[in-house]
């Protein structure tokens, strides 16, 4: 009678405990600030699917990538870029061959006053500005990119005195959005509107990919997601045409 | 070693403080002396807006500024109406931002002192024939000394060491509104670890001397032991 | 007597009033004397502008200080006064001499008469000049402290307390100080303190205050032989004669002083004939006989006359009398009292146990 009296109470807590980890898992997954809102629509479509829950990290990739090479717990991360999910294979954080492209980003020229960007981008050469904003090229890709579509314009030079710069993507929508900078390069899934795929509000044009080099971003399994299933399962769903539907909805463009 | 894109962030990181510390100065002092005498029932309120950026996260006041200073706020168009134009990405700016944001480490310790001085040599004062602006600068500003002292340099170490307020109405602009924590966080940010390392070395050894100036040479003559 | 001093104060704070209407003489010391709540120094600083009444007037040699009627408000740094703080509250970051030339530098070079010289002098503060407030003794400080209301050459001196926070010893240090000023400073001087001690050696006119109130304000000879206040019932009740040295009996190492109707003997005072002199007699020296005591150890036995007689209710009776033209009070027992008989008008001799000096 003793031993039952006693142990009943641990075995029950024990058992509380394992549940989670043995029928639905959960993944610590480090996610570039741009892809907040699709990101945050997939990780309920996927619990919801798979009994598994996500647990979402938004920030700069950049950052991401310095924390996971500290050791960060960090299981999945998709990172704005493919220079980071790479550069972290080469140092042996990543289960080997595990990254794929899960989107392609869109850059879109947006003011936050109606009729102030055409859409043709002819402002960037005739307009009367005083503030551009873009992310800070040297860390954030889509800084990156915002500069490659300057220079095929051939404005960036020009341009340039008047960049202000945002610590990511946000924080750049956030310098237009407040109006303290009049436009600005910001991402498509900030400011399209999911009913009808257009831009929501203010005025933008979506910027052809010809005007800049491939904006993959890569995604990638980590050596600490390796032996959890809910990781595993994430992956997959990311793949998945749940998934891919709302990554389109976002004004992404699919991986070909 | 420290790149002159490095250098230039130091300089201008040393301007915006050094204003920003002299108008703290300014604002503060009469703000601290009423906050020291008053018995309004205003002054737990104002206590508490002065205190606010202690516990704000920083990034939230920075937006509130982004916001209320940019061209649909009131203060950018008030700005716009006076011909100033809006003051984010600005040094004038960044100059605000940081005495809003530094302004209780300037303020409570002037307070501190203004209030352990007390009533008496106020009195004194005003028997031997001086009017209250005469005593404030003959006897206040003398007895309040270590908290002036204090105050300043927690005020500028406070500014050279923000960064999330700058962040987010400053801008990032080279030479204007980059200052060097902001740089040291593109440093890591661009994986340039060891240009962040000379830079963020400097800071650190500029943070540590300002506190072993407060807590060793200041230390040996506190406002208390004055008055006694 | 130049003009004399006006000042009405009410002033209400709930637990405590304040409700004065004085009278005050334009020269001499002025003690202001009560317990503590009694409200003496709450006038003293209404009187400086430290504190303002809700209903005042006050008027110093002439000039209105204070009038609510007329919203008339003089703040303190525009009144010509001097005032002693209970803690000297010297400028802690100036040294005695930069404290001494604070108020100096202020008031307009006209209307100072004072010679700071003199001044420092008579405090005795002159191998201080270069010292910092907190290398000063407690007595040193105050010292200072009067002498840097005094430099100012006030219209008067407002004193609060200035010995309370000192021992017996710096006490003994500053009152020879305080009566030389009385002597030498042609400055009304109104003087805080809960001391009867410090009433007796410095008074010319005595205001006595209870709760707010002033239960009497007269000259210090008058004021404490009265026995409508509660001063008389006092263990330590006692009056206080003003005399001048009459005669020195060397041989038997006494003095003789005289006063207005009578003389005393005393233990020898080393003093000039003619000296003025402040005798105190406290109440439980004087005993009472009804004829001329023949043989007695006592040398001071005088005729005098019953002029008043209170019972304390506690076996104690509190007689005045008239000794020449002086007044005198004497704590007898009840019995005693009864025994002889005692009434208004009686003739009858005292003897007056011990006296002290007080200056």
């Amino acid at each position: 009678m003793l031993p039952s009296r006693f142990f009943r109470p641990f075995i029950a807590t024990w058992l509380i405990l394992l549940a989670p980890t043995s029928w639905a898992a959960t993944t610590l997954v480090a996610v570039a600030s741009d892809f907040t809102k699709p990101m945050t629509e997939i990780a309920a479509a996927f619990e919801k699917a798979t009994g598994h829950s996500a647990k979402l990290s938004f920030g700069s990739s950049g950052k991401a990538f310095a924390q996971i090479q500290s050791g960060a717990p960090f299981e999945v991360y998709l990172s704005a870029s493919e220079k980071y999910p790479l550069e972290l294979e080469k140092t042996g954080f990543t289960v080997s061959d595990t990254h794929f492209v899960y989107a392609i980003g869109k850059l879109v020229l947006w003011s936050a006053m109606p009729g102030y960007v055409d859409d043709q981008g002819k402002i960037l050469t005739t307009g009367n500005f005083k503030h551009v904003a873009l992310a800070d090229p040297a860390h954030a890709p889509y800084g990156v990119v915002a500069e490659d579509v300057m220079k095929s314009l051939g404005v960036l030079d020009k341009l340039r005195p008047l960049f202000v710069m945002g610590e990511n993507i946000s924080q750049t929508y956030q310098f237009v959005s407040t109006g303290n900078a009049e436009l600005g390069f910001v991402g498509l899934a900030q400011v399209i509107d999911v009913n009808n795929g257009k831009i929501g509000s203010g005025s933008g044009w979506i910027i052809p990919d010809n005007l800049h080099s491939p904006f993959r971003q890569m995604a990638v399994l980590l050596k600490t997601g390796a032996e959890n299933p809910a990781a595993l399962a994430l992956v997959d769903f990311l793949k998945s045409p749940t998934a891919l539907a709302i990554i389109e909805k976002y004004g992404f463009g699919l991986p070909k | 070693m420290l790149s002159p894109s490095d250098l230039e962030t130091l300089v201008l990181t040393f301007k915006v403080a050094s204003i920003a510390t002299a108008m703290m100065l300014l604002i503060g002092t009469p703000l601290a002396w009423w906050l020291a005498r008053t018995h309004s029932g205003w002054k737990g309120i104002i206590n508490a807006v002065v205190a606010l950026p202690l516990v704000l996260p920083p990034t939230v006041l920075g937006f509130y500024l982004l916001v209320l200073m940019g061209p649909a706020g009131a203060v950018g168009k008030f700005t716009s109406w006076l011909g100033l134009g809006t003051l984010p990405f600005t040094f004038t700016g960044l100059v605000i931002a940081s005495v809003l944001y530094s302004m209780p480490f300037v303020v409570q310790p002037l307070q501190a002192s203004f209030t352990t001085i007390g009533e008496q040599p106020l009195e004194a004062a005003a028997t031997l024939r001086a009017s209250p602006l005469d005593t404030f600068f003959s006897v206040i500003i003398p007895l309040a000394k270590p908290g002036f002292l204090t105050a300043s340099i927690l005020g500028f170490a406070h500014t050279v060491g923000e960064f999330g307020v700058v962040l987010m109405v400053g801008g990032n602009i080279p030479g204007k509104t980059r200052v060097v924590s902001v740089q040291i966080y593109n440093h890591v940010e661009a994986l340039e670890y060891s240009e962040a390392h000379w830079l963020a070395g400097c800071l650190l050894l500029f943070s540590f001397t300002v506190l072993i100036i407060l807590y060793t040479v200041l230390k040996t003559q506190p406002v208390a032991h004055q008055l006694k | 007597m130049t003009q004399p001093i006006t000042a009405r104060f009410q002033l209400d704070y709930g637990s405590f009033q304040l409700d004065v209407d004085l009278n005050l003489p334009g020269a001499g010391v002025t003690v202001l004397f009560g317990h503590s709540g009694s409200g003496k120094t709450t006038l003293l600083r209404c009187i400086a502008g430290l504190q303002q009444a809700q209903q005042g007037f006050l008027k110093i040699n002439g000039k209105v200080w204070q009038d609510t009627e007329h919203d008339v408000f003089l703040p303190t740094y525009k009144r010509s006064l001097g005032y002693v703080f209970q803690e000297a509250n010297l400028f802690p970051h100036l040294t005695v001499a930069g404290n001494l030339q604070f108020g100096l530098k202020r008031i307009a070079k006209s209307s100072g008469t004072v010679d700071l010289q003199h001044i420092v002098e008579l405090l005795g503060i002159d191998h201080l000049l270069d010292r910092t407030p907190d290398r000063l003794s407690g007595g040193e400080r105050q010292r200072v402290a009067i002498a840097r209301a005094l430099a100012l050459s006030p219209q008067v001196l407002l004193m609060d307390e200035p010995l309370a926070s000192l021992d017996f010893k710096r006490k003994q240090e500053i009152l020879p100080f305080l009566s030389r000023l009385h002597q030498q400073l042609n400055i009304p001087v109104l003087y805080v303190t809960h001391s009867q001690q410090e009433v007796a050696q410095l008074a010319d006119h005595l205001v006595i205050l209870a709760e707010g109130r002033a239960q009497a304000s007269g000259s210090l000879m008058e004021t404490l032989s009265r026995l409508d206040v509660p001063l008389a019932q006092d263990r330590e009740a006692a009056t206080v004669w003003q005399v001048s040295i009459a005669e020195h009996e060397a041989d038997y190492h006494l003095t003789r002083v005289e006063f207005d109707g009578g003389s005393l003997s005393l233990t020898a005072i080393d003093a000039p004939i003619g000296s003025p002199l402040r005798v105190q007699i406290y109440a439980r020296d004087v005993s009472i006989a009804l004829e001329a005591p023949a043989a007695t150890s006592i040398l001071n036995v005088l005729p005098a006359t019953i002029t008043g007689i209170a019972d304390d209710q506690g076996g104690q009776t509190v007689v005045r009398l008239q000794v020449g033209n002086q007044p005198l009070l004497a704590h007898i027992t009840r019995k005693s009292a009864i025994l002889l008989g005692l009434h208004l008008d009686m003739p009858v001799y005292v003897q007056i146990k011990g006296t002290s000096i007080l200056n």
